[in-house]
């Protein structure tokens, strides 16, 4: 089967201040085993709540959520979901929980009961994919944000998961943390296979996926490749989203009359279509 | 209001062996009425600095002048700097803790000894600045709100002690664009309005470009680079060697120039790009 998830007419209500709200409303969408997918979508637009479906840590009003064909209202699969869909959330401050690097990338693999040599074994593993071994004596308050996440991520690899969801992972951090987390993920992703999916604010990071979901008020609004969904300049900032700069570049110098083609996400491509003008 | 920094230095946990450098004789002078980016890379010594400004942190070495006045001399009334100076922190809606917006933002104007009229009116005033509507929310209890609004709170907090210098450390981060377009709008219009002195400490460097007259660039608890956002976005080496980077719009027009295009390097926004390359575009019809 090459469905990592599947989520079917999902619809999620909470009542605040007694008021009903939707949150989710009747959602569906199929990520594919080995599949980068990014979630886009302003604060409120049910990101979130989506992304803490996809593990089960929130379960659907109405609807139904399959993680390689589990279904997430099925308690017996709880454990199961969990280890094939890690979750890695905004501030590694909250996500930490041993004083030492390597403890607290132990604490997934301790919690399935693998034996200590495993242990050992993935820990050393995990650390490599994230290139933080040379921290692994080390407390992890004393490292910087970016080296905060990637132990988060390390942690979340030792139990050798297929699905990664990452919500806003790189919220917090500086340019240069942000760029390591992007280099890990995509690293998972394509030399580990390694399913991600990636909500995130910074629309360049959502150019690095395979596919671009924009949600909106718990709907999903806008979906496609990122040359699909971001050559939608209009629509995009309708919504209250960014672009990358040389996109909107693009779409203003086109409409003033310049022929560029309408779906430049880099600054290579923009370059080169810059170039063939002269 | 200026700001005026002389051979400042910080040492955390001095004699241990911890101890750190975090500013290495820092020299800076700041304007009445500027407004400036901060920017440098995590434990560059940004925060240390920005802490020094209101009195949170005292130098292990140096002087700080705000508006000639040393608030570095022990006699300074902690209170009197931070009516002056004021500073909104990283995720500053965690620091919310009252059961109404009202007395959330009027926390601050209270310690001043104002009047019960004054404060109010301050109140209403904050909450104008950064839109929030007054009547609608000042009952409210703050962890009700958004993620945005809360933000808002929390600086509107900050406004109602009417600073004369505003520090604001990432007021951004987290946001969505849209509520970091609002935010930076009224940090904008605001500063228009009353000419305050504003420090925005930044990643992003296209917000930056965006706003500031003047970047300050930190390295390692010294001064890395200072001028115009033309000049320091145009050390792109520089800037990338300290992990920082340049709006990937000005990195577009320096690699069309290494493309032989020849442009303005110091580009800072799309608009100033559009026209830029509209105009190589009709010179070169013409010629």
């Amino acid at each position: 089967m090459d469905k990592m998830i599947q989520v079917e007419n999902v619809t999620f209500e909470y009542t605040n201040n007694e008021k009903q709200v939707i949150a989710l409303n009747k959602i569906s969408f199929e990520v594919k085993k080995g599949e980068f997918v990014a979630i886009i979508g302003h604060n409120g637009s049910g990101k979130s709540t989506m992304a803490k479906h996809l593990n089960a840590l929130l379960l659907p009003s109405e609807g139904d959520v399959r993680v390689q064909g589990m279904n997430t209202k099925e308690e017996e699969y709880l454990w199961d979901i969990r280890q094939v869909a890690g979750m890695v959330f905004q501030n590694p401050d909250n996500q930490i929980v041993a004083t030492i690097v390597e403890e607290d990338v132990a604490f997934g693999p301790e919690n399935l009961g693998v034996k200590p040599s495993e242990i050992i074994e993935r820990v050393n593993n995990s650390l490599s994919q994230v290139d933080m071994e040379e921290y692994r004596h080390k407390a992890p308050h004393l490292l910087s944000g970016g080296q905060k996440q990637r132990i988060a991520i390390a942690g979340v690899i030792a139990m050798k998961p297929h699905c990664i969801i990452l919500d806003e992972p790189t919220a917090m951090l500086d340019p240069s943390g942000r760029r390591e987390v992007m280099k890990t993920i995509k690293k998972l992703n394509e030399e580990e296979g390694i399913t991600i999916i990636n909500i995130t604010h910074f629309m360049e990071e959502a150019v690095e996926a395979d596919r671009v979901i924009v949600m909106e008020e718990g709907n999903i609004v806008l979906e496609g490749t990122p040359r699909e969904v971001f050559s939608q300049v209009e629509k995009l900032k309708e919504l209250g989203l960014d672009v990358p700069q040389v996109t909107e570049l693009t779409h203003q110098l086109k409409s003033a009359g310049i022929d560029l083609p309408d779906d430049i996400l880099t600054v290579d491509e923009m370059v080169m279509n810059i170039c063939r003008l002269k | 209001m200026s700001v005026k920094i002389e051979n400042l230095f910080h040492i955390y946990n001095p004699g241990s062996p911890f101890e750190t450098k975090a500013l290495d004789d820092i020299n800076l002078e700041i304007k009445a009425g500027e407004f400036v980016g901060l920017i440098g890379h995590t434990g560059s010594g940004k925060s240390t600095l920005t802490q020094h400004l209101n009195g949170l942190l005292k130098p292990s070495k140096g002087k700080i002048y705000i508006n000639g006045e040393d608030i570095t001399s022990k006699d300074i009334k902690l209170r009197d700097i931070r009516k002056k100076v004021g500073l909104v922190f990283q995720y500053p809606e965690h620091q919310l803790f009252e059961e109404t917006v009202y007395k959330d933002i009027a926390f601050g104007p209270i310690n001043l000894g104002l009047s019960e009229d004054e404060i109010a009116a301050r109140i209403r005033e904050a909450m104008d600045l950064v839109k929030l509507p007054f009547e609608e929310l000042k009952d409210r209890s703050p962890f009700e709100l958004s993620g945005g609004q809360k933000r808002r709170v929390a600086i509107a907090g900050v406004l109602a002690m009417k600073p004369e210098v505003l520090i604001l450390d990432e007021p951004t981060a987290g946001l969505d664009p849209r509520g970091r377009d609002e935010i930076l709008e009224q940090i904008k219009s605001l500063h228009q309005k009353v000419q305050n002195t504003v420090i925005l400490v930044s990643h992003s460097m296209e917000d930056i470009a965006r706003l500031v007259d003047r970047i300050i660039v930190m390295h390692k608890g010294k001064i890395a680079l200072t001028g115009t956002s033309r000049e320091v976005f145009k050390e792109v080496e520089t800037l990338e060697s300290i992990g920082l980077g340049i709006p990937q719009i000005t990195y577009l027009m320096k690699m069309l120039k290494e493309n032989n295009i020849q442009l303005r390097e110091d580009i800072l926004t799309i608009e100033e790009a559009k026209e830029e390359i509209m105009k190589w575009l009709r010179g070169r019809k013409n010629a």
